[in-house]
């Protein structure tokens, strides 16, 4: 008798083996795929890919991956003008409320099916749905449809100046066309499979979260005859493959490029240039001319940054050096001072307004401090320790806040923690915040339209949530002008409310240098780190 | 001795169900709430409370984790709350890298250790083994990581011959595999090691003094005979026990060791889960851990015979 | 009568105990230099804040990354701090983190472990428990607590605390049995004494020797883990220097100024080496026969 029980033992844990081991088998087959002789350009990328879905989050990972995969209808130049990208070309009525836009031959998903004015449609109102931009663009959209298969035809109900530069966006959100099935996902879901038009192919199979991902050409592509400039112009793969890599450990990654096992290393740390850059096959270049602005965001729900009084002491505070020195270190990558909420070196750039930014004034900052009936509460900083950029401005802040007398706590947390915590609109001590660090690209904070951390639209706008009508004003009447002279003036006259009123605290701009080895050619200067045209030898 | 195994396994159950049930409290009662981070950057209160329905949190606790439990039977760990992959296809991804760290270390670490234990027991007093035993306290005092940037140094900056990071299949490329893994399994066997020398140390010692080692002196046999056949055999089962609890401390290194040289493990993967509270996977990877750990120790127990034929089960 | 004798007998051994120890300073000058160490590295640590130091998060973000120099012993960090000073303020929470979790575990643990080796009912119950909270890796738990419940100092020492409960529960209840059965328990419990007052006054001595001795271990053990959780962002909160999370901080600049991390990561492995020996030296002048750890 216990010989049966034991051979059932055996059978049933000999089974369970059995059917394990297909699976571990599986594991440690895909890791396996042999590459064989086709180009790879091995990526260090900035962060993790965590969400696939280019629409449903802003992160840039996302965006950098959806370029790689999806298309769009325009696409930016590098003098900052929209144009063609999938379609072949628009036409405007003479009311300026109908749009034409032709799709270009030749256009094809990854899947095999071809692209028609029906997929763009479903494409732009999920995107019309949740990008803050696209939402403007809904408002005084009348209809959106496809005419026939290559034409789709866009109906205003009144005039807006801002129809291409909605569409051809360069940031996050950007409006990628996906596939009709893809886009009719509920814009708060994310969508399920990756099948773009673009110029690499998403492979699914390779993708493990939190190491690599993996995108091969997409052999059917047809660029577009134009050079690559910007998102426009011809997007030719040159590389078979493209791998991201992703490495935390910014001393690791470094010595992963130096050591030749990556090529391409997107973000490195300022402070690791030297080293880098003692290796002569090893370029460090500013890819994105335009830059980075640093943010110190307020919480506009509870006190003591419901006051502007408040928020102007904490402007008086604060220097715009002392940031940078902290997060970027070597004053060639920053400007010594730029007092434009829309950046410096952009279209809209002025110094209107600015004076509270340019040095500390530590008693002005008290007597302001003061005025706004500040109690001594403590206020909460979220401290994002894992990324340097964000947690040396948590710190600078803390410090100057700590000077005027501010009873701060910095709370230490990594960058997806906050970026959750940051959305909650409870106050400070039931797990809301005060003030958070981030950082925004000028191709976002360009004009007051992308730049949607001076929306002040109360529960609607950015974390943080700032009311202000005549901020919205300004923007509206921006969105609505057409005159360059005009929209100049306007901004002007926005700058100066936002000093007044202090939406945030802009810490400087700066320059994100990226490192690659000399056997890649051809990387475009571009705000966002493009694969096409990169050829590696 | 099958009864015996049958029933070893059997008390692993109560234990392992008890671990789940802690480990799915642990997340449960935390503070932070999955719903909102799936929801994403802009949603609003009201796709919150849909996702956390859709999720069941606004369940009683014990409908959630009776679902929860009926799932993992199944061999289903639910989905990552991040990349929304299913838990188990993350965690096989991950496994060969860990898994060979592991063995490798306890390989280098074990065939240098017990060795040197033996050493230091059979010299006891004297310079060599203060040298042993002092290297060994270094061993418990020196921080992995720190050890880790150390061999980066000199093995990968200065001398050239180890590469910094990552992981090569062992299935790819053996020479590839041998070299990305030398530094990482060093880093990671420092604190084993230690660990092992002292223990082969003490109970050598303790075996030393033991009527029939004397015989076997007596009887004329040569000394190593003596320390390899008599005493280390019958020292072999509390170092075994050592190496089996041991691992725990492995499996707190590899996480660490991981991150040091971007090695795409389980380690990794923990980290990475924890920081994002993404809780199925903190779950599996926590389940799958104490799980190998508490098979690996029974499986120890069971080789005792091997090693003292006084001991039946 | 008996118990008198015990007692008697008891503090003798106490006494001769206490004069193994002072004996062993001077057998075993391991031990010496340990205690030595161990009392300058918490002198600096808690002496740092008189002894005229730059404030150890005052940051001046211009004299960042400076060599070790007259001004600044071991140069500063990324954000201009004064390096020597936060390594000699990081030796207070880490030493903190050491010491509390050992006190406490220890002390948990021994309430836990008398009430389980005395109490037959709950003992199986209580071990089932224990058991299962041995199978998870210590530091996996540690980790995961502390990044549920948020960074700082105090989760930190309960998240290093819990995972060592159960080691101290199986040492205290493994003497507890012992003892149960000797005759003077024996006859105590006879004579109708409370269940508390035996185990107060005849169980509770006999466990402190090989407790002090696994307190050390704890505590050597704690200093290197809060550094471990430090590391992978789950530690004290970055802004409190402890050694830990000046080298999780400072880990990126390690292949240019191996200082920020060779400096904390010496003065913490001297820390717990002196632990370890101090540790080694007790046990074999208290009970020479302890030998096994983990």
């Amino acid at each position: 008798m216990p010989k049966t029980v034991l051979a059932d033992v055996v059978t049933r844990s000999a089974r369970t083996i059995a059917l394990s081991t297909p699976f571990a088998l599986a594991g440690l087959m895909s890791a396996a795929l042999p590459v064989g002789a086709q180009s790879v350009l091995k990526v260090v990328p900035h962060a993790d890919l965590r969400n696939v879905d280019p629409i449903w989050t802003t992160a840039y990972i996302t965006r950098n991956h959806a370029y790689l995969v999806f298309d769009t209808l325009f696409a930016l130049d590098e003098n900052l003008e929209v144009q063609p990208q999938m379609a072949a070309g628009h036409e405007v009525s003479e009311d300026g409320l109908t749009y034409t836009i032709t799709l270009r031959d030749g256009l094809t998903f990854h899947d095999g099916s071809d692209v028609t004015a029906e997929d763009v449609v479903a494409s732009i109102t999920r995107w019309g749905a949740r990008d803050g931009m696209g939402q403007k663009l809904m408002r005084v959209t009348e209809s959106l449809e496809a005419a026939d298969e290559k034409t789709v035809v866009l109906t205003l109900s009144e005039p807006y100046g801002l129809v291409l530069q909605s569409l051809g966006k360069i940031s996050s959100n950007v409006p990628f066309i996906m596939p009709k099935r893809l886009a009719d996902t509920d814009p708060n879901a994310q969508i399920d499979e990756i099948i773009g038009s673009g110029p690499f192919r998403f492979v699914a199979d390779e993708w493990q979260p939190g190491n690599q991902v993996v995108y091969e050409k997409f052999e059917e592509y047809v660029p577009r005859d134009e050079p690559a400039s910007y998102a426009a112009g011809g997007k030719v793969a040159n590389v078979d493959r493209v791998e991201w890599r992703y490495i935390p450990d910014a001393a690791t990654a470094s010595q992963a490029l130096l050591a030749g096992e990556v090529d391409y290393y997107e973000q490195p740390a300022v402070d690791l240039l030297p080293m880098i850059q003692s290796d002569p096959t090893i370029n460090v270049e500013t890819v994105d001319p335009l830059g980075t602005q640093g943010v110190i965001r307020f919480n506009f729900k509870y006190p003591p940054f419901d006051d502007k009084r408040a928020r102007q002491a904490a402007l008086w505070a604060v220097e715009q050096a002392d940031y940078m020195y902290s997060i970027m270190g070597d004053p060639q990558y920053f400007e010594e001072f730029c007092g434009a909420y829309f950046m410096c070196g952009g279209p809209y750039e002025t110094d209107i307004g600015s004076e509270p930014l340019r040095g500390k004034d530590i008693e002005k900052a008290t007597a302001l401090l003061e005025e706004s009936g500040y109690d001594g509460r403590e206020i909460l900083i979220l401290d994002p320790t894992d990324i340097p950029v964000a947690h040396g401005q948590a710190l600078v802040t803390a410090q100057a806040l700590r000077e005027i007398g501010m009873n701060v706590r910095l709370v230490a947390m990594d960058w997806a923690t906050m970026t959750s915590r940051r959305a909650v609109r409870e106050a400070p001590e039931d797990g809301g915040w005060n003030i958070f660090p981030t950082w925004w690209l000028a191709a976002d904070q360009l004009n007051p339209i992308t730049n949607i951390s001076v929306a002040a639209s109360g529960d609607d706008a950015w974390f943080g949530w700032p009311e202000n009508e005549k901020i919205e004003d300004l923007r509206n009447a921006f969105a609505q002008e057409t005159d360059p002279d005009r929209q100049m003036e306007i901004v002007e006259e926005l700058q100066a409310e936002l000093y007044d009123f202090v939406p945030y605290i802009p810490t400087g701009q700066y320059y994100q240098p990226t490192a690659f080895r000399d056997n890649v050619k051809g990387v475009l200067e571009a705000p966002v780190p493009f694969f096409w045209n990169i050829s590696v030898e | 001795m099958y009864i015996y195994i049958l029933r070893r396994l059997l008390a692993t159950i109560p234990i392992m169900a008890l671990v789940a049930v802690f480990v799915f409290m642990l997340l449960h009662l935390s503070p932070g709430d999955p719903a909102v981070i799936i929801a994403g950057d802009f949603a609003t209160e009201d796709q919150v409370d849909r996702i956390r329905e859709q999720l069941g949190l606004n369940d009683p606790l014990y409908v959630q984790f009776g679902g929860w439990m009926i799932n993992l039977l199944q061999g289903d760990m639910g989905n990552s709350i991040y990349s929304g992959m299913p838990v188990t296809k993350l965690i096989g991804q991950r496994v060969e890298p860990t898994l060979m760290l592991t063995l490798c270390t306890m390989v280098i670490a074990i065939s240098l250790a017990i060795p040197l234990g033996v050493i230091a027991a059979w010299k006891v007093g004297t310079w060599i083994d203060r040298v042993v035993m002092t290297l060994a306290v270094f061993g418990f005092s020196v921080p992995v990581f720190v050890i880790g940037y150390l061999l980066i140094l000199g093995g990968s900056r200065t001398l050239g011959w180890f590469p910094v990071q990552g992981y090569t299949s062992i299935f790819d490329s053996i020479p590839g595999f041998l070299s990305h893994i030398t530094l990482p399994a060093l880093t990671l066997g420092a604190v084993y090691m230690a660990l092992i020398a002292r223990m082969t140390r003490a109970t050598m010692l303790e075996v030393l003094n033991e009527d029939y080692v004397r015989t076997a002196y007596a009887k004329g046999l040569a000394t190593r005979k003596v320390l390899v056949k008599h005493a280390l055999k019958n020292a072999m089962v509390p170092i075994s026990t050592t190496i089996g609890l041991g691992v725990a401390l492995l499996i707190g290194g590899v996480v660490v060791t991981e991150s040091v040289f971007a090695i795409p493990g389980l380690g990794r993967l923990t980290v990475d889960a924890v920081l994002r509270t993404d809780y199925p996977v903190i779950q599996g990877v926590i389940l799958v851990f104490s799980f190998t750990y508490v098979l690996l120790n029974l499986l120890i127990d069971l080789t005792y015979v091997f090693f003292d034929p006084r001991i039946r089960y | 009568m008996s118990l008198q004798v015990q007692e008697l007998s008891f503090g003798a051994r106490l006494r001769h105990r206490i004069g193994v120890v002072a004996d062993s300073f001077q057998r075993n000058p391991t031990m010496l230099f340990g205690v030595v160490v161990l009392l300058l590295m918490a002198g600096s640590a808690f002496l740092a804040p008189w002894m005229g130091l730059p404030e150890p998060m005052q940051q001046s973000p211009r004299d960042r990354l400076q060599s070790p120099s007259s001004d600044a012993f071991f140069g500063t960090d990324m954000y201009g701090r004064d390096l020597f000073s936060r390594v000699l303020h990081g030796g207070q929470v880490s030493l903190l983190v050491g010491l509390s979790v050992a006190a406490l575990a220890t002390s948990i643990g021994l309430f836990i472990g008398l009430i389980s080796g005395f109490i037959r009912s709950v003992d199986a119950v209580i071990m089932r428990l224990m058991d299962a909270l041995m199978s998870i890796p210590s530091i996996l738990l540690a980790i995961a607590l502390v990044a549920l419940w948020g960074s700082s100092v105090q989760n930190v020492i309960l998240a290093l605390t819990i995972p060592e409960v159960p080691r101290v529960v199986r040492l205290v209840r493994s003497v507890v049995l012992m003892l149960r059965d000797q005759l003077y328990v024996q006859a105590a419990i006879a004579c109708g004494t409370s269940t508390p007052r035996i185990l107060i006054r005849h169980i509770l001595p006999n466990t402190i020797p090989p407790l002090i001795v696994q307190a050390t271990y704890i505590c050597a053990q704690a200093v290197i883990f809060e550094a471990y959780l430090s590391f992978v962002g789950a530690g004290t909160p970055p802004e409190i220097p402890s050694w830990g999370n000046i080298m999780a901080e400072g880990r990126m600049f390690f292949f240019q100024t191996a200082g920020i991390i060779l400096y904390p990561g010496a003065f913490l492995a001297l820390t717990v080496f002196a632990i370890n020996t101090f540790g080694d030296g007790l046990r074999d002048a208290l009970d020479p026969r302890m030998q096994r750890r983990v």
